[in-house]
């Protein structure tokens, strides 16, 4: 099945990818590719659009239209491709760095305006092109290449920052529950509105390196460890889920799409005429 | 105003009337003093036509909207003023390597910083060249008045969609504020250049392959079909990165080429009195208003002054003024600011007449008597 | 120049002065000449000094800012404090009446009627000061005619609001009629 993807989905003669060995990232976008096909859509209708960083260089590989566009700024081009053809699957792949630093604002005016636009965050908790350097999403005390003494940052939980800001579609996946990923890429592309995935990769070169996190193996052991599906969660005690996260769909609800806002805007004068 | 289309209008609303009359159809930005106007005016009646308008979370976003709507397909403006144009840079500099066709607006106020933001000011025309980083190439158009406000922003529009750049109109809070009379042109006469699209159905469409006779690859958008790839990474044909300097050779030079090569008709400027002239004024903007009303006093009392106003600001009109600089005694420079273009005009007479500069950098207007003032001078 | 009419209407932000700059200059195409409204803004929407300019011409109009006005109106005591200076010396200076003219002004023809009274006691509407500021421009200078004046009034105020706005350019003509 998946090199049948790879000819589908994948400009081959692209490949192989620049991601290191071990990474997360290839999971991943084989979960977003696995989604489009297990949803059928048409690849010319697919636009994927990415910023700068490692996660950002998925769309060269994918055979859709793709844009690899600016640090941080993923969210607004996508934004100005779904506005001019809302008949586009827009699906934005960003990194932590890239979608919650530089591109916070985008992403949170995006989910507030609830156009529907898919965005897969590869979170690895760190600026892995760069050479390692803390993000937003390094846990506070672990170390970074711009963090020796330990960061003191605290550190963002994108999936609820995304909710806050009007998300209509929120999850969190890894790249261990590739299975789970791939179900909740379809959901989140099915939502007509501003959907996140705040999907958990692994970073062995530079993330797991300077944590003394171990082999590519017990980087992925712990990500099995420590995820506890969220309505699992519900039921256990708190002692349950020190030290664990949660994974799983958060906030699935409808609300009015921005596209479809703005085109019954432009109705309005099509009638008059 | 006899016939119905004659009007009273502000810069900024004549800018917005060419822009739909160009093609328009979407509009990205961020409200900025003195600039607002062309958002408000556009977000009311863009829907009208088809069109569409948003407001972004901040000028960055504007920028990268405006490119993401081009690219699917859509003739796209941003309008900003100085501290929003600093902030758009870095997207300017995507647009002109991933050759989106795009018009930026520039209503000029005073700056550095937040400055006087109500303010004229034409501070940031060495921005409009260098702003963002990089080798790039640069088309900036300059109009004086209402009217020409609405023909330069129809002509941004045809510049951005032929040599798919993007295209500044260096707006001045001048022009940009004024009310003044325009005569709408029919549409029939109004010329519309739209950008040149891959042949329906080619197999073998490269993104950036210029075909032979052609200025600049063509242009598919998303979702005809063509599933490219674009990027602001220096990229081959195919539009796929490279990391070959042949390659990135290749582009650079293509993509300066494609203007310098063009110089022709791109450039166009206003000159008058200038057969005879020992002082020619060089004027641009809402300051070449002035410099004309000093140059009819001049000439009323006998003094050979002539004009010349470049009209397409970036690139500069080099030959004529290389000309100009050969024959008059000397060139008085006048703009709103501390020696802009001035630098430019030095360049390019390399010492074959005495260059002077009339500046102004407390929010005011140059007036005709402080330009007569250095013809008296220079004289 | 000879045949062009320099105008600064000054007062309070939020008193109409633009939009009477905007209706002058109006009312100028409507007679077939050109004219030119500019403003200066301050940064409060409301209160604060505002200005607008109007130039009317019977040919080009190249620089478009005003020094020196041909006419200056000052509905305000902070705004005539500010600007008086700068009327021609042939000028005339239109001021309300509840504005105590500073010392040593020059002006051709001082003009001190009761503007905002007018508008709040005899047309009832303190908002169409500025229209009666025009009629009153208007009758002192004949720069535009008064069937250009009116249609562009017309064409700018609300629906509904037309008879309200004919008196206040009525009053504003009977204002001033004596000087």
């Amino acid at each position: 099945m998946s090199s049948q993807l790879v000819q589908q989905y994948y400009r081959a003669d692209k490949l192989p990818h620049i991601w290191c060995p071990g990474c997360g990232h290839g999971i991943l976008m084989r979960s977003v590719s696995q989604a489009i096909h297990n949803l059928g859509l048409d690849k010319d209708k697919v636009c994927i659009v990415s910023g700068i960083g490692c996660s950002s260089r998925a769309p060269g590989y994918m055979d859709f239209n793709t844009l690899h566009t600016t640090h941080g700024r993923a969210l607004a081009f996508a934004t100005g491709v779904k506005m001019a053809r809302p008949e586009l699957e827009v699906i934005v792949v960003t990194g932590d760095g890239d979608a919650t630093a530089i591109g916070g604002n985008h992403l949170i005016h995006a989910a507030r305006r609830n156009i529907n636009i898919t965005t897969i965050v590869f979170n690895n908790n760190v600026y892995g092109m760069t050479g390692g350097q803390y993000s937003p999403t390094t846990p506070t005390g672990d170390l970074g290449t711009t963090a020796p003494y330990g960061n003191i940052d605290k550190s963002f939980d994108i999936a609820t920052l995304a909710e806050a800001a009007g998300a209509t579609y929120t999850a969190r996946g890894t790249a261990y529950h590739a299975q789970q990923l791939i179900k909740l890429v379809e959901n989140a592309i099915k939502n007509k509105g501003f959907s996140l995935i705040d999907a958990i990769s692994i970073c062995p070169t530079y993330y797991g390196r300077k944590n003394k996190k171990g082999s590519v193996v017990d980087m992925m052991n712990w990500l099995k460890d420590h995820a506890v599906d969220a309505k699992v969660a519900q039921k256990l005690p708190p002692e349950k889920l020190e030290g664990k996260f949660l994974i799983g769909e958060f906030k699935n609800v409808t609300e009015p799409e921005y596209t479809e806002e703005y085109q019954k805007i432009i109705e309005r004068f099509q009638k008059e005429r | 105003m006899k016939k119905n289309n004659i009007k009273l209008m502000q810069g900024n609303e004549a800018c917005v009337e060419g822009a739909i009359a160009a093609g328009m159809k979407f509009y990205a930005g961020y409200p900025i003093t003195p600039s607002t106007e062309i958002a408000e005016v556009s977000a009311q009646k863009l829907p009208r036509v088809g069109g569409k308008f948003i407001q972004m979370e901040d000028e960055i976003a504007g920028m990268a909207t405006a490119i993401g709507g081009s690219l699917a397909g859509l003739k796209s403006m941003t309008a900003t003023s100085g501290p929003g144009f600093s902030l758009k840079q870095e997207n300017i500099g995507y647009a002109a390597l991933a050759e989106i066709p795009v018009v930026i607006v520039n209503v000029q106020r005073s700056g550095p910083s937040t400055g006087l933001p109500t303010a004229p000011s034409q501070g940031d025309m060495m921005q409009a060249k260098w702003g963002t980083h990089g080798d790039h190439p640069v088309i900036a158009l300059c109009p004086s008045s209402v009217k020409e406000t609405f023909d330069l922003t129809v002509r941004c529009f045809n510049l951005a969609e032929k040599y798919r750049m993007p295209v500044f109109l260096m707006l001045d809070e001048v022009v940009g504020h004024m009310r003044e009379k325009i005569e709408i042109p029919d549409a029939s006469e109004i010329e519309i250049y739209d950008r040149l699209k891959p042949t329906p159905g080619d197999e073998n469409y490269l993104p950036y392959k210029v075909e032979e006779g052609q200025i600049v690859p063509a242009m598919a958008a998303y979702g005809d079909g063509y599933r490219f790839h674009v990027t602001g990474l220096i990229h081959d044909e195919s539009g796929f990165p490279s990391n070959s300097t042949e390659v990135a050779q290749t582009l650079m030079t293509r993509i300066m080429k494609k203007v310098e090569d063009n110089i022709n008709d791109i450039v166009t400027y206003e000159e008058s009195n200038t057969d005879d002239a020992e002082i020619i004024l060089l004027s641009y903007g809402g300051t070449a208003r002035s410099a004309k009303s000093a140059m009819k006093k001049a000439r009323e009392m006998g003094l050979k002054v002539g004009m010349f106003r470049p009209i397409t600001v970036w690139p500069f009109p080099e030959e004529r003024v290389k000309e100009l600089a050969k024959q008059a005694k000397s060139i008085i420079v006048a703009e709103m600011n501390y020696g802009q273009m001035v630098l430019e005009v030095e360049r390019i007479a390399k010492g074959t007449t005495d260059i002077y500069h009339v500046g102004k950098i407390n929010g005011e207007v140059i007036s005709p008597d402080e330009i007569f003032s250095k013809i008296k001078e220079v004289l | 120049m000879a045949n062009q009419i320099e105008l600064r209407l000054t007062g309070s932000g939020g008193q109409g002065l633009i939009l009477g700059g905007i209706i002058l200059a109006e009312a100028a195409l409507l007679d077939g000449k050109t004219a030119i409204q500019s403003q200066s803004y301050g940064p409060e929407a409301r209160g604060g000094a505002s200005k607008a300019e109007v130039i009317i011409s019977e040919t080009e109009i190249d620089y478009p800012k005003v020094d020196s006005a041909d006419l200056l109106l000052a509905l305000t005591q902070v705004a005539c404090d500010k600007y008086a200076d700068s009327v021609k010396e042939d000028g005339i200076l239109l001021v309300d009446s509840t504005v105590v003219l500073p010392e040593g002004i020059k002006a051709g023809k001082i003009v001190s009627v009761p503007i905002l009274h007018t508008a709040s006691d005899v047309v009832g509407k303190t908002m169409v000061a500025n229209i009666i500021a025009i009629g009153a421009i208007q009758q002192l200078l004949g720069s535009v005619t008064k069937e250009s004046l009116e249609s562009a009034v017309l064409s700018r105020v609300p629906k509904g609001t037309e008879d309200l706005n004919r008196k206040a350019l009525a009053e504003g003509y009977k204002l001033v009629e004596k000087f």
